[in-house]
C-alpha cells in the first residue's frame, strides 16, 4: 500500500478526515521549506501538497501566483524541490507528500528521470494541472510502475463520462475542485459540493478530497462533512505572505491547528 | 505527396499542440470544440463571415508588386499582400470577426482577449462595438504604458482594458489572466485567442479564420502574373498571418514556405524570440506543446524583440510541425535588420509596415538578392506601421 492509501485508511480507520494543506515549495525563502513541512505535520497535516513554481501559473489565483513568484527569485524549480523533499523524508518517513505544479518543469527535466527522481526524493502523488488524462496515459503508467500516485482534478463542469475517464487513470486520491475559477477564488457552496461530492463517489472508491475555496475553519468543519479530505491552499499562502522570517512556522502551525480541530470537532 | 491534413481529432500537429489545460476549462473547450465543428462548414456562417470580410474590413486585400523596391533590392520580383489595408490596419481582424461571430451563435454576449502591442484587443474591441458584445482586454502593465494610443483606442471602441501586474507583464501574462478570466466566467464569455496557439480548437481555427489571406493571394497571383510565387515569406511570433498565408499553399511543393521569426539583438545573445529558429526545448505553455523558450528548469524566460507582437516565446504548434516535416523554413531577423528594411520600404514604395512585417521584409531582401529576376517573392504586408510611429522615434531619438 502507498503512503497515501494508508494514510487514509487509518483515518478512516479511526473516523477522521483528512486536512491537505498546499504550500509553495521555496515560498518565502528554500531554507525555510522543510522547517515549515515539519511544523504542518506536527500541528495536524496529514498529507501535503507541495506547489512547484512555474513562471506562469496559470490555473492559479493572485495570491499562490505571488508565491510562485517569490520562490523563483530564489531560483526554486523542480530539482531544488525534490531536493527539500528528500531531505524532509530524513526524519519524516510517514506523511504523504503531493507535488503539485505544470506540466513543463517535468519536461524540461524529462518524464522518465522525473519520475525516477520523484520515486527516490519520496514523493507520494504527482498533480499536474495542465496533463489532462488523454495527454498523460503513459505519464500516469510512469507513475504507477514506480507506487507514485497520479493525482487528478475534477470540476464543477466534469460530466460523469469524463469522471469515468479521470477516475480510471487517477490513484490515491481525488481532487475535487469547488468552483468556477482559478485557486483562492471565492467562498465555496457547501449545499453543491456535497452532491457533486456524492455523484462522484457512485463512479469511484478512491478517496476525495475538496479545495479552491476552503478559507476559515466553519468551511473546513463543513467540507469535512462531506468529503474525506479538507484542501487548503490559497489561505495557507496567504498565512506565509503575511509572516515575517521568523514567524512563518509558528503562523502556518497556528492556522493547522486551527483547521484540524475545526475537521476534528 | 500525400494531401496535408491536419490536426488530428484532439489538435495534434505530430507531438505539437493538443489541449494541455485545467481540468477547469475542459468543458468549454469541448463546448467549442463541438460549435466550431457545426459551423466551420455551415453555408450560413461562412457566408456572414465572408459578407463582414468583404464590407467591414475591405477584402480583398490587394497584391501589390514593390517594383522599385525589388530593382533597387535586386533579384528577385517582390510582391506584397497588403494586410495592411484591412479595417483596424492588420490581419488580426480576420480572425476576431470570425470569432466574435461564431460567439454570437454561441450565445455568448461577453468576449475577452489578451494582447500584447494592442493590434489584437483593438481588432477584438472593434468588432465587438459592432456586434454590441462587451469586451474586455487584458494587457500587461508594461505594454499598457508602452502602447498607449491604441489603449485609448480600445477604450474609445467601449472595451475595458485591463492592465496585468503579474509575472513579467507583457504578452504572456496577459494571455494567462485571460485564461482565468474565461475559468470564471465560461457561461457567459467567449475567449478570442489573437493567434494560432493555445489548446486546441484555437490553433486550427485561428488558422482557418486567416486562411483567408493564402486563399486571395492563390486567385490575385493567378491573375497578375498567371502562377504562383516562388516562395512565401511572412513574419512569425505566435504566428498567425503566416499559417494564414502559408496554409493554401501546403499543398503547392512549387512554393517554399519562410517564417522568419525575431532575433532581436541576435540569437547569440540570448535576447530574441525565435524559438523555432534557435531549435529551444519542447514544451508546454498555454495550453499546447510547442518549441518554447525556457531555462534548465522549464521556467519561461522574457524575450525581445523590437516589435510587441513577435515578443512571445513560444510559437504555434502547426508551424513547429511545418519546421519538423521541413515544409516550410525558419530563418530570424535582428531588430537592426528590421528596421533597415522598415526605412526601406518607406522611402522607395511609400509604405510604412508594421514592424512585425519588417522582420518579413528584411528577410525578403536576403532572399530576393540570390534569386533572378524573373522569379517571385510574395511577402505578407501583415500591418501597417502607425502604431510604430513612437518607437521608430525614439530609435532615431525624436521625441513626438
Amino acid at each position: 500500500m502507498s503512503r497515501i492509501q494508508t494514510t487514509f485508511a487509518t483515518l478512516k480507520q479511526s473516523g477522521k478526515k483528512a486536512l491537505i494543506p498546499f504550500i509553495t515549495a521555496g515560498d518565502p525563502h528554500p531554507d525555510q521549506t522543510v522547517a515549515m513541512l515539519h511544523g504542518l505535520v506536527k500541528a495536524g497535516a496529514n498529507l501535503i501538497e507541495l506547489g512547484v513554481p512555474f513562471s506562469d501559473p496559470m490555473a492559479d489565483g493572485p495570491v499562490i501566483q505571488r508565491a510562485s513568484e517569490r520562490a523563483l527569485v530564489h531560483k526554486v524549480g523542480l530539482r531544488k524541490v525534490l531536493a527539500l523533499v528528500k531531505e524532509f523524508r530524513e526524519q519524516d518517513n510517514k506523511t504523504p507528500i503531493v507535488l503539485m505544479g505544470y506540466a513543463n518543469p517535468i519536461e524540461a527535466m524529462g518524464v522518465e528521470k522525473f519520475a525516477d527522481a520523484a520515486k527516490e526524493a519520496g514523493i507520494d502523488g504527482v498533480l499536474t494541472v495542465d496533463y489532462p488524462p488523454e495527454e498523460s496515459t503513459e505519464f500516469n503508467a510512469m507513475l504507477k510502475a514506480r507506487d507514485i500516485d497520479p493525482v487528478f482534478l475534477l470540476s464543477p463542469t466534469t460530466d460523469s463520462a469524463r469522471v469515468d475517464v479521470i477516475v480510471n487513470q487517477a490513484s490515491g486520491f481525488i481532487y475535487y475542485v469547488s468552483l468556477k475559477g482559478v485557486t483562492g477564488s471565492k467562498n465555496l457552496d457547501v449545499v453543491e459540493v456535497a452532491d457533486r461530492v456524492a455523484a462522484i463517489r457512485s463512479q469511484t472508491n478512491l478517496p476525495i478530497g475538496v479545495g479552491f475555496g476552503v478559507r476559515d475553519a466553519e468551511t473546513a468543519k463543513a467540507v469535512a462533512g462531506i468529503a474525506d479530505a479538507v484542501v487548503v491552499g490559497s489561505r495557507m499562502v496567504q498565512e506565509v505572505e503575511k509572516s515575517t522570517a521568523t514567524s512563518v512556522v509558528t503562523n502556518l502551525m497556528a492556522l493547522t491547528a486551527e483547521l484540524r480541530a475545526a475537521i476534528d470537532a | 505527396m500525400q494531401l496535408y491534413d491536419m490536426p488530428d481529432e484532439r489538435g495534434h500537429f505530430g507531438p505539437y499542440g493538443g489541449i494541455f489545460v485545467a481540468e477547469t476549462l475542459v468543458e468549454a473547450l469541448e463546448e467549442l470544440r463541438v460549435m466550431y465543428e457545426k459551423y466551420r462548414h455551415d453555408p450560413e456562417f461562412l457566408a456572414e463571415f465572408a459578407n463582414d470580410l468583404k464590407h467591414f474590413v475591405g477584402r480583398p486585400s490587394p497584391i501589390y508588386h514593390a517594383k522599385r523596391w525589388s530593382d533597387k533590392v535586386g533579384g528577385a520580383q517582390i510582391y506584397l499582400k497588403r494586410e495592411d489595408l484591412n479595417h483596424t490596419g492588420a490581419h488580426k481582424v480576420n480572425n476576431t470577426v470570425g470569432q466574435a461571430l461564431l460567439a454570437k451563435r454561441m450565445g455568448k454576449p461577453r468576449v475577452i482577449a489578451e494582447t500584447g502591442a494592442g493590434q489584437h484587443g483593438v481588432a477584438t474591441a472593434t468588432i465587438a462595438a459592432r456586434l454590441g458584445l462587451e469586451c474586455v482586454v487584458y494587457m500587461g502593465s508594461e505594454d499598457v504604458k508602452r502602447q498607449a494610443p491604441n489603449v485609448y483606442r480600445m477604450k474609445l471602441l467601449g472595451a475595458t482594458v485591463v492592465p496585468v501586474e503579474s509575472g513579467s507583464k507583457t504578452l504572456k501574462d496577459a494571455l494567462n489572466e485571460a485564461m482565468r478570466d474565461w475559468v470564471t466566467n465560461i457561461e457567459n464569455t467567449f475567449y478570442i485567442i489573437g493567434t494560432v496557439a493555445g489548446p486546441h480548437p484555437y490553433p486550427m481555427m485561428v488558422r482557418d479564420f486567416q486562411a483567408v489571406i493564402g486563399v486571395e493571394a492563390k486567385i490575385q497571383m493567378d491573375e497578375i502574373v498567371g502562377r504562383q510565387p516562388d516562395a512565401v515569406i511572412a513574419c512569425v511570433g505566435g504566428g498567425s498571418n503566416a499559417m494564414g498565408i502559408f496554409y493554401p499553399y501546403i499543398n503547392e511543393e512549387g512554393v517554399k514556405l519562410v517564417g522568419v521569426e525575431a532575433a532581436g539583438h541576435g540569437l547569440e545573445t540570448g535576447k530574441h524570440a525565435a524559438p523555432l529558429t534557435a531549435n529551444s526545448a519542447v514544451g508546454v505553455l498555454h495550453g499546447n506543446r510547442t518549441y518554447l523558450m525556457q531555462d534548465e528548469d522549464g521556467q519561461i524566460i522574457e524575450t525581445h524583440s523590437i516589435s510587441a507582437g513577435l515578443d512571445y516565446p513560444g510559437v504555434g504548434p502547426e508551424h513547429a510541425w511545418l519546421k519538423d516535416i521541413k515544409r516550410a523554413e525558419y530563418v530570424a531577423i535582428t531588430d537592426d535588420e528590421a528596421m533597415a528594411a522598415f526605412h526601406s520600404l518607406c522611402r522607395t514604395e511609400g509604405i510604412i509596415p508594421a514592424l512585425e512585417s519588417s522582420h518579413a521584409l528584411a528577410y525578403a531582401e536576403k532572399l530576393a538578392k540570390t534569386m533572378s529576376p524573373d522569379q517571385i517573392i510574395l511577402v505578407n504586408l501583415s500591418g501597417r506601421g502607425d502604431k510604430d510611429m513612437n518607437t521608430v522615434a525614439q530609435l532615431s531619438g525624436i521625441t513626438l
